[in-house]
């Protein structure tokens, strides 16, 4: 049991529905509360669709699990409202070191960019995630989280998915016009709908353990390639709250995962890790194996996949929950938009589009990482070694060594949502890629950009436009200078904002299109084409 | 001109993933022979004798340095 965490225990409450016999039909049905199920929950009533989250389980994450979230997934829980908690509650790190046999091999400094509300990254354990997540849930009238509710199987007609559910009082009907599978790498949904989940199974095992110190102990990320005391594998180490450390020991294929998790051979490793005068506690172990695969189709017919139930990625590298946060940022306004009318169901398959593009990109980060940490030939090992080697005299060398690439956001700059450039832009804003934050001034306070966009389709200007409208959508005109100050002149840089230019940029605070200046009929065009209306 | 030690390489771990890939399937004798002739025709390539010389007692210095690594 931990030392440092209780686990809540979450009320089950029968449902109306349940409890009369009367299938109700539900816009949105959410399978699994994780912590992309809980974020796709808080995105959809953002949006203003009701959603009600099934999980067959009553807490949090057990054990840490997740612990490093990247900066898009925190901007955009900071458009939920909980990013602001996140990074006061999580912990940063800057420095990093890498180690080779028994030497330092070189240290580096993160030095983030400055200007960006939120910080390149933190850590913090899963539980402490989703229980947030949870009560910000809780808190909102458009989401019914329904806790012991398991989802036995899925009947798809034309108009709406049928569920069948079961609780502590039986089992009961509902109906859903359309459900999201966020049921992690081992979803029962995917499953059920047959879908194909495809890829490389990497034919190793790794322990983590999180370990509480009883002293200080550097907040710096420290990775070790074969180490003396873990010969030929490699072990990594990373601050969480609350004076707990994770610990990632690589355990090879021929290890037997229930030998390894016990404490008396767990302990003695850690303990030659650490140093011997170094003073700690064993807080929670576990043992798994990973595989890079993602499903086929991220939308079969009414069930929209998401998260670990649609991708899966090896570890190094927080590509995880912070791709699946990405996806729920992907899919709740386009499910808005398509429940309401505005766009054709087939905005929903530009989720696969954009998501399997982004899950793929994803895969061969965390497959390149893989490959760097556990070598699979004797020439690709003498190779690595040499990076390593020289690395520790040559600057050119560092950048090849990998033990896991920061998560960062995959523009989608295939997207057939996008309207290609027809202008000369300077800078990295391109159709397709997410909004790069600045600071701003807005009613004489200091601001950020991204906090005045997010609510639904918008034109960030340098100068003067007019607002657009498509069916029941408007995009209404944030103009700089005048609704926004740009004081430090970040924002106009970022965006290469001379006079005139003119962004439409999506819910999901990506941008659809851009332009030198204001033409009304080419901004609504790029509205319907960024609704799948053309 | 001298020996470049600074970062040269765009989309590094593209690169990185090109080279690990290009030995596969060879058995590890074709492996190390594929790495020196690649060695040789990367020299060729650079041609300045100051530049090779510079890097050649680089890779043997490192490695000097460096007790023996398991390989």
């Amino acid at each position: 049991m931990l030392q440092t965490y209780t686990y809540p225990e979450y009320a089950y409450a029968q449902s109306e529905e349940q409890r009369t016999g009367t299938p109700k039909r539900h816009p949105a049905v959410i399978i699994g509360a994780g912590p992309i199920g809980l974020t796709q929950a808080l995105d959809f009533a953002s949006r203003g669709i009701p959603a009600v989250v099934l999980d067959d389980n009553n807490t949090v994450s057990i054990g840490s699990r997740a612990v490093c979230y990247a900066k898009r997934p925190l901007e955009i829980w900071d458009r939920l409202g909980v990013g602001e908690y996140f990074v006061e509650r999580g912990v940063q790190w800057r420095v990093g070191k890498v180690f080779f046999h028994n030497d330092l091999t070189y240290s580096f400094d993160l030095l983030p960019e400055a200007h960006h509300k939120m910080p390149a990254m933190i850590n913090l354990q899963q539980y402490y995630l989703e229980e947030r997540l949870v009560t910000a849930c809780e808190d909102s009238p458009l989401v019914d989280l329904r806790w012991k509710h398991k989802l036995l199987s899925i009947d798809q007609k034309d108009e709406f998915a049928t569920l069948t559910v079961e609780t502590p009082d039986g089992i009961f009907k509902m109906q859903a016009a359309w459900v999201v599978a966020a049921d992690g790498a081992n979803s029962d949904t995917r499953r059920m709908v047959g879908a194909d989940f495809t890829g490389q199974f990497f034919q190793d095992r790794f322990l983590i353990a999180d370990v509480v110190m009883k002293a200080d102990f550097p907040t710096e990320r420290w990775f070790w390639f074969d180490p003396p005391f873990h010969r030929g594998q490699s072990v990594l180490l990373h601050k969480e709250v609350d004076n707990v450390w994770r610990i990632d020991f690589q355990l090879g294929w021929n290890s037997d995962p229930a030998e390894e998790k016990k404490p008396e051979k767990v302990i003695p490793r850690i303990q030659a890790m650490l140093g011997p005068d170094v003073e700690f506690e064993l807080e929670w172990v576990s043992v798994y194996q990973f595989a890079c695969r993602r499903i086929d189709q991220f939308r079969h017919g009414r069930v929209l996949f998401s998260g670990d139930a649609a991708h899966q990625v090896s570890p190094f590298g927080a590509r995880g929950a912070n791709t699946g946060v990405q996806d729920c940022d992907n899919l709740g306004w386009k499910l808005k938009a398509v429940l309401d009318g505005d766009a054709p169901v087939s905005l929903l398959d530009t989720y696969h589009e954009e998501r399997a593009y982004a899950a793929d990109d994803n895969i061969g980060h965390s497959t390149r990482a893989t490959d760097f940490i556990t070598p699979k030939s004797r020439s690709s090992l003498r190779l690595r070694n040499a990076v390593l080697e020289l690395a520790r005299t040559e600057p050119f060398a560092r950048p090849l060594v990998n033990s896991g690439r920061l998560s960062t956001p995959t523009p989608y700059v295939q997207s057939s949502l996008n309207t290609p450039d027809t202008e000369p832009f300077g800078g990295r804003m391109l159709p397709g890629t997410n909004c790069a934050d600045a600071p701003i001034e807005c009613n004489g306070r200091d601001a950020w950009l991204l906090n005045q966009l997010g609510q639904g389709f918008v034109l960030l200007t340098f100068g003067p436009a007019a607002p657009v409208t498509v069916g029941s959508i408007t995009a209404p005109v944030l103009q700089v200078g005048k609704d926004i100050i740009d004081t430090q002149g970040v924002l106009t840089e970022r965006y290469d904002g001379k006079p005139g230019t003119v962004y439409l940029i999506r819910p999901d605070q990506h941008v659809a299109a851009r332009w030198r200046q204001f033409d009304r009929t080419k901004v609504l065009a790029a509205l319907r084409r960024a609704l799948a209306l053309q | 001109m001298a020996l470049n030690h600074e970062p040269n390489i765009p989309d590094q771990d593209l690169f990185y993933e090109e080279l690990i890939k290009a030995q596969r399937e060879l058995s590890d004798d074709q492996a190390d022979l594929m790495l020196a002739k690649l060695v040789l025709i990367l020299s060729n390539h650079v041609g300045d004798r100051t530049v090779l010389s510079e890097a050649i007692t680089l890779a043997r210095d490192n490695s000097l340095a460096t007790p023996a690594s398991v390989a």
